[in-house]
């Protein structure tokens, strides 16, 4: 009851600081589990995403995030679990005491969709994207049906950089794409070029980069 | 009639204005049988932004200055997200950009409120125009450092301190026109604005020659005369709401209009510069914040000085 006050809230404050507008294109929400796959560039992208979503997609949409960063104190550990309802995972494969990917499938089978950001870690480059961790394709490989969505974040990494406490007021995007799926006997790099090909061709050509 | 029987009366006036408009724009919708229109559609949906704006400026209104104030500080906080937004700004521009929202908007607006002439005419122009290059400065990033603090300084001078000057309208003292602030900044906004409606108008009916073709397709000399001839006219038909005299409120109207008109221009140039055709899309059929306030931003703190010159004690 109160985690679902405070997620409203999140998202109020969300929409004050970026009014958000999200751009569906051909791709419309609906309540099937699915992927999203977004660029990563600020603390804020997973809220930015969830804001967007319809009421109902967003009550069973879990975004994937590190346990390291969100188990850290007490504070994140309510946040992560009981407002976001995170599925964790654990970066450091040598710590590692469940599959990360069997964790993300056991998600989708009990009809949660994903929020993933395949790069791994927050872009601070200039590039617009890094290349992706395989994740995404193992992910693929465990649940060939799964729709997986790419979303483009434009603009919260300059609302909200790395280390910076308040937000400056910036208009943000997020602009869904055309599911990408795994075709039968497709490699590894030929998937995740095509997934990260799929999430590039979404940057808006204003805005991000006047 | 009382202020306030000047005020009802005026909104019945708009309102019967936004009826007959929104009964063409049906007519109109109607007329065209199944066939898409994009011009009807944006006309359409401009109408019904209207409707939004007005009850908007009413909801102010019956605060009273508070309202208006509030609604106006909330008008420059969307435009200046909209300016920042399409600037290059860095990292290095964190702290700064941070002040300019969150620090320098509303202290203006609070002195605008406690009505302390002296500081809030130099505030932005003096104290933020030099205390936030030193914040940009402090964080030691120099790449494009003139252009980036030009911008910011602009943003703020563009979207809070010529915004700010339609409420400060409200603390102007002028004899025998007290407690009639409302009617002022309600004459202002509905000259400049029904100059902007007109202009199109014309432009639509007997538009020709394009005044600047590089800026602006739907700017042309028909327009711009026919446009801004008949909002002064109706600045005139307004002189019972003012503290002018007929021919000076012609002159007011004419003045605010052509303020409005060239502020058009400005950020025409601004939008081509980026490269986007609208600042935003807050305002459905219209673009974004700025692109409705653009000829007040010019407008209203010549307007304001013209009035504190002539009329106030």
């Amino acid at each position: 009851m109160i985690a679902r006050f405070l997620a409203g809230l999140i998202t109020l404050f969300a929409r004050a600081v970026t009014a958000v507008r999200a751009e569906w294109g051909a791709h419309l929400p609906d309540l099937r589990p699915r992927v999203y796959f977004a660029n990563h560039a600020s603390n804020g992208d997973f809220v930015l995403v969830w804001t967007v979503l319809p009421k109902p997609v967003r009550a069973r949409t879990r975004p994937v995030a590190a346990s390291d960063y969100w188990l850290k104190d007490a504070v994140r550990t309510y946040i992560g679990r009981k407002i976001f309802n995170a599925v964790l995972i654990e970066r450091d494969a040598e710590k590692r005491t469940e599959d990360p990917i069997q964790q993300m499938a056991a998600a989708l089978d009990q009809g949660s969709s994903l929020i993933l950001f395949p790069e791994g870690t927050r872009n601070l480059s200039e590039v617009p994207l890094l290349p992706f961790k395989s994740g995404l394709y193992r992910l693929a490989l465990a649940r060939p049906g799964v729709e997986m969505v790419p979303v483009w974040i434009a603009n919260l990494n300059r609302a909200m950089p790395k280390g910076e406490l308040i937000p400056v007021p910036m208009l943000c995007t997020v602009s869904f794409g055309m599911p990408v799926r795994l075709r039968e006997g497709e490699e590894k790099t030929a998937f995740l070029e095509r997934a990260r090909a799929a999430l590039l061709s979404l940057r808006p050509r204003e805005h991000s980069r006047p | 009639m009382t202020p306030e029987r000047q005020t009802i009366f005026l909104f019945l006036a708009i309102g019967c204005v936004l009826v007959a408009a929104t009964a063409v724009g049906m007519v109109l919708a109607q007329r065209r049988a199944g066939a898409p229109d994009p011009m009807v559609d944006n006309l359409n949906q401009r109408i019904k932004a209207w409707w939004v704006m007005v009850a908007l400026i009413g909801l102010a209104f019956l605060f009273g200055p508070t309202g208006v104030i509030v609604l106006f500080a909330i008008a420059s906080f969307t435009a200046l997200r909209e300016f920042i937004t399409l600037t290059e700004t860095r990292r290095g521009d964190h702290y700064a950009l941070v002040a300019a929202f969150f620090v320098v908007l509303p202290v203006q607006y609070i002195l605008i409120a406690i009505d302390w002439y002296g500081f809030y005419s130099i505030f932005i122009p003096v104290y933020a125009f030099l205390f936030m290059p030193i914040i940009a400065a402090i964080r030691a990033d120099t790449t494009k450092f003139m252009e980036r603090v030009a911008v910011t300084q602009w943003a703020l001078m563009l979207a809070v301190f010529c915004v700010s000057h339609v409420p400060a309208l409200l603390m102007l003292p002028i004899p025998d026109y007290e407690g009639r602030g409302l009617l002022l900044i309600a004459f202002l906004i509905l000259v400049v604005q029904s100059s902007d409606v007109l202009q199109y108008v014309w432009g639509k009916l007997y538009g020709r020659t394009r005044i600047a073709p590089t800026l602006s397709s739907s700017k042309t000399w028909e327009g711009f005369l026919g446009g801004i001839g008949s909002a002064s006219l109706i600045g005139l038909a307004l002189y019972w709401i003012t503290p002018f005299s007929p021919p000076a409120a012609l002159l007011m109207a004419f003045a605010a209009t052509l303020m409005g008109f060239l502020g058009g221009l400005v950020m025409s140039a601004i939008k081509r510069d980026r490269g986007v055709k609208d600042w935003g899309s807050m305002i459905e059929g219209h673009g974004g914040v700025l692109d409705r306030l653009d000829s007040v931003i010019f407008a209203a703190p010549i307007f304001f000085h013209l009035t504190r010159y002539f009329w106030s004690v």
